[in-house]
């Protein structure tokens, strides 16, 4: 204010003064530039530290094992060798069941919220999906184990074992323990449903009203315009926000620790416990007997890593491209 | 939606020949199909909205149920007593969760910010859109591997494990997503407000940091809080950095108690009576995480309802 106010006409202590406030600014303004771009630059520092720090830590097991790591399914500590096939089989296949079971229920939680939901019902129903996110993945673990796992061995498994045909098919084979690939899958499904639907909500609704206009003028219903003109224009957003959700549960600890059983076995049957590539580091890490032990775990730490950079990488890139073409 | 309206034939035109009318008649038909069709998809929908709550209402109802009978006082005074005695509680790690919020956010809220600012004023730059893309990289590892990280480079070299460890493990998880909101936020200050800064004689430096910085503050908090509410809960980065404690201790290069840790170990222990306590702490945790997610979502709102564009 008082500087506007000030007369057009200056002293030259005036001139000499803002002549040192616009050099002291020019300083201040490259200190702030460099500031923020070392801030910036922390970003891809940390992400190539972890790079580096995973892959040291994991170095001797895969000097050791070499690419057999990945197949082999020896897993003995006391005979030092592992292999690390039946982490990974239960990372993938724990995440199908829970991409299998989310998927649909992500997709019409958000179908229903973008295009169908009374206005004042959509705000109260994101926030309950989006609050299951906010459930730590510990809590979903206990409950997973005293509320879950028992009504999934007493109630679920019987049910799934007694149906037809599919019942007696391999998937379902063998004694209902509790502690399965089934139920960690489950609640894997949960856990990544609000990453879905969230996604899924945000580009949907992001389709252009003339694209549904359109469809609506043309004769269709409210759902073929859904199906056939608003789902195909996001589809590649959807499935990047699927991916997002793979992403999150190839990653799951700590609820999957508590409910896969934690055993190193490949079973086709999703009544079968298992281990999955995080479980198996969380579970081992505290009593790893010595030196290649701990490496390995690290190693299966490395595997995780670099799937699930690949996992993000792609998803992130879907979603994107959705996003930009709903600007221009 | 309900009312189905029949096909209406064109009143204007030449009578319909009978070809005519067989198509309009198999229109009609089909039409009554996909209205039917379209009121059961709608349903199916409402159905999959139904489904996708009921699980966090029992996951509630379930923790109020077996928890809220062990939450007294001992549970936020006492330290927890050995295994499988009665009574004891959860102080420590309350405390202990605490503490690692603080360092956490010591470490990753000036990084993130000051990305954020970055990413905002040097938009479309090739090191902006590279920062971007991997902060959202970075928000999608496994938090395990953030353990991992902080495990090799801190625990590993001193020797032993620290709450300094587990602070800056969740530190990192947190800087991207408050480098993104950061971004967001800043990026809605109308450009007229920095502008008529600079019109003013601000330098740019003091622009960003007293005009854009502080009208974007409400929503920069919330995006601090969410990231907060995050890493409370977090527990697979604290098995490898603070590895947990049964005795008070608040020192960060030494080993701390952390509430969802604590849960951990109580759940999986096979004394009912640490079950119990388990059950607490998750309650407590939930309340702790809620609260800040609602405040978070308090902060925003407030900020909109004054009058924002």
């Amino acid at each position: 204010m008082s500087e506007a106010a000030r007369p057009l006409v200056t002293t030259r202590q005036d001139d000499t003064g803002i002549a040192a406030r616009i050099e002291g600014s020019a300083i201040g303004d490259s200190v702030y530039r460099w500031m923020t771009t070392a801030f910036a630059l922390c970003v891809p520092v940390i992400l190539i530290l972890i790079a580096i720090g995973v892959g040291e830590a994991a170095w001797p097991a895969f000097k050791t094992f070499g690419l057999g790591f990945l197949t082999s399914s020896d897993w003995d500590p006391p005979h030092n060798v592992f292999g690390a096939a039946p982490a990974i089989y239960g990372t993938i296949v724990s995440s199908i069941v829970a991409l299998v079971i989310a998927t649909p229920l992500a997709l019409g939680v958000a179908i229903f919220l973008s295009e169908f939901a009374p206005p004042w019902l959509r705000q109260p129903v994101a926030f309950l999906v989006d609050l299951l996110a906010a459930i730590p993945s510990v809590v979903y673990g206990l409950w997973g184990i005293f509320v879950l796992q028992p009504f999934l061995r007493d109630r679920v498994m019987p049910f799934l074992a007694g149906l037809p045909v599919v019942g007696k098919s391999a998937l379902f084979e063998g004694p209902a323990y509790g502690p399965s690939m089934l139920g960690a899958g489950l609640i894997l499904a949960i856990m990544v449903l609000p990453f879905i639907s969230a996604v899924s909500r945000e580009v949907l609704m992001a389709v252009p009203r003339s694209q549904r206009e359109a469809a609506l003028a043309l004769g269709a219903t409210k759902w073929e315009m859904i199906a056939d003109a608003v789902v195909p224009y996001a589809r590649s957003g959807i499935i990047g926000g699927i991916i997002l959700g793979l992403g999150r549960a190839l990653g799951e600890t700590m609820a999957v620790t508590m409910l896969i059983g934690n055993v190193h076995q490949i079973s086709a049957s999703l009544f079968a416990p298992g281990y999955t590539m995080a479980s198996l580091i969380a579970n081992e890490f505290a009593e790893a007997t010595g030196d290649l032990h701990l490496s390995a775990l690290m190693a299966v730490g490395a595997v995780l890593f670099v799937l699930t950079l690949i996992v993000n990488g792609i998803a992130r890139w879907l979603v994107w491209r959705v996003s930009r073409e709903a600007r221009s | 939606m309900a009312t189905m309206a029949p096909a209406k034939p064109s009143g204007r035109g030449p009578r319909p020949s009978g070809v005519q009318r067989a198509a309009a008649e198999r229109t009609r038909t089909t039409l009554g199909r996909r209205r039917v069709v379209n009121v059961v998809m709608i349903a199916v929908t409402l159905v999959a909205a139904v489904v996708a709550t009921l699980p966090l209402v029992f996951i509630l109802w379930h923790l109020v149920q077996a928890g809220a009978s062990s939450i007294n006082l001992a549970f936020f005074t006492q330290i927890p007593k050995p295994p499988g005695e009665a009574g004891g509680g959860m102080a420590n790690a309350i405390v202990g969760t605490l503490v690692l919020i603080g360092a956490a956010s010591a470490f990753g809220l000036p990084i993130g910010i000051g990305a954020g600012l970055y990413l905002a004023e040097n938009r479309g730059t090739m090191l902006a859109n590279t920062v971007r893309f991997l902060s959202d990289v970075l928000n999608g590892l496994p938090s395990i591997v953030m353990g991992i990280f902080a495990w090799q480079f801190l625990v590993k070299p001193m020797g032993k494990f620290t709450a300094l460890a587990g602070g800056i493990a969740l530190g990192a998880m947190m800087i991207p997503l408050v480098t993104r909101t950061t971004e967001e936020m800043i990026s809605i200050v109308p450009v007229s407000l920095r502008e008529a800064a600079l019109a003013l004689g601000y330098s740019r430096w003091r622009t960003s940091l007293v005009v854009i910085l502080r009208t974007a503050l409400p929503g920069i908090v919330t995006g601090a809080l969410v990231a907060v509410s995050r890493i409370a809960g977090e527990t697979a980065p604290l098995l490898f950095t603070v590895l947990g404690n049964q005795f008070w201790s608040l020192s960060l290069r030494e080993p701390i108690a952390a509430l969802p840790l604590q849960i951990f170990n109580f759940a999986i222990s096979p004394y009912d009576a640490q079950h119990s306590l388990a059950w607490a702490g998750a309650l407590v945790l939930i309340g702790i995480v809620l609260i800040i997610s609602l405040a978070a979502r308090f902060a925003t709102r407030s900020r909109f309802g004054h009058g924002g564009d």
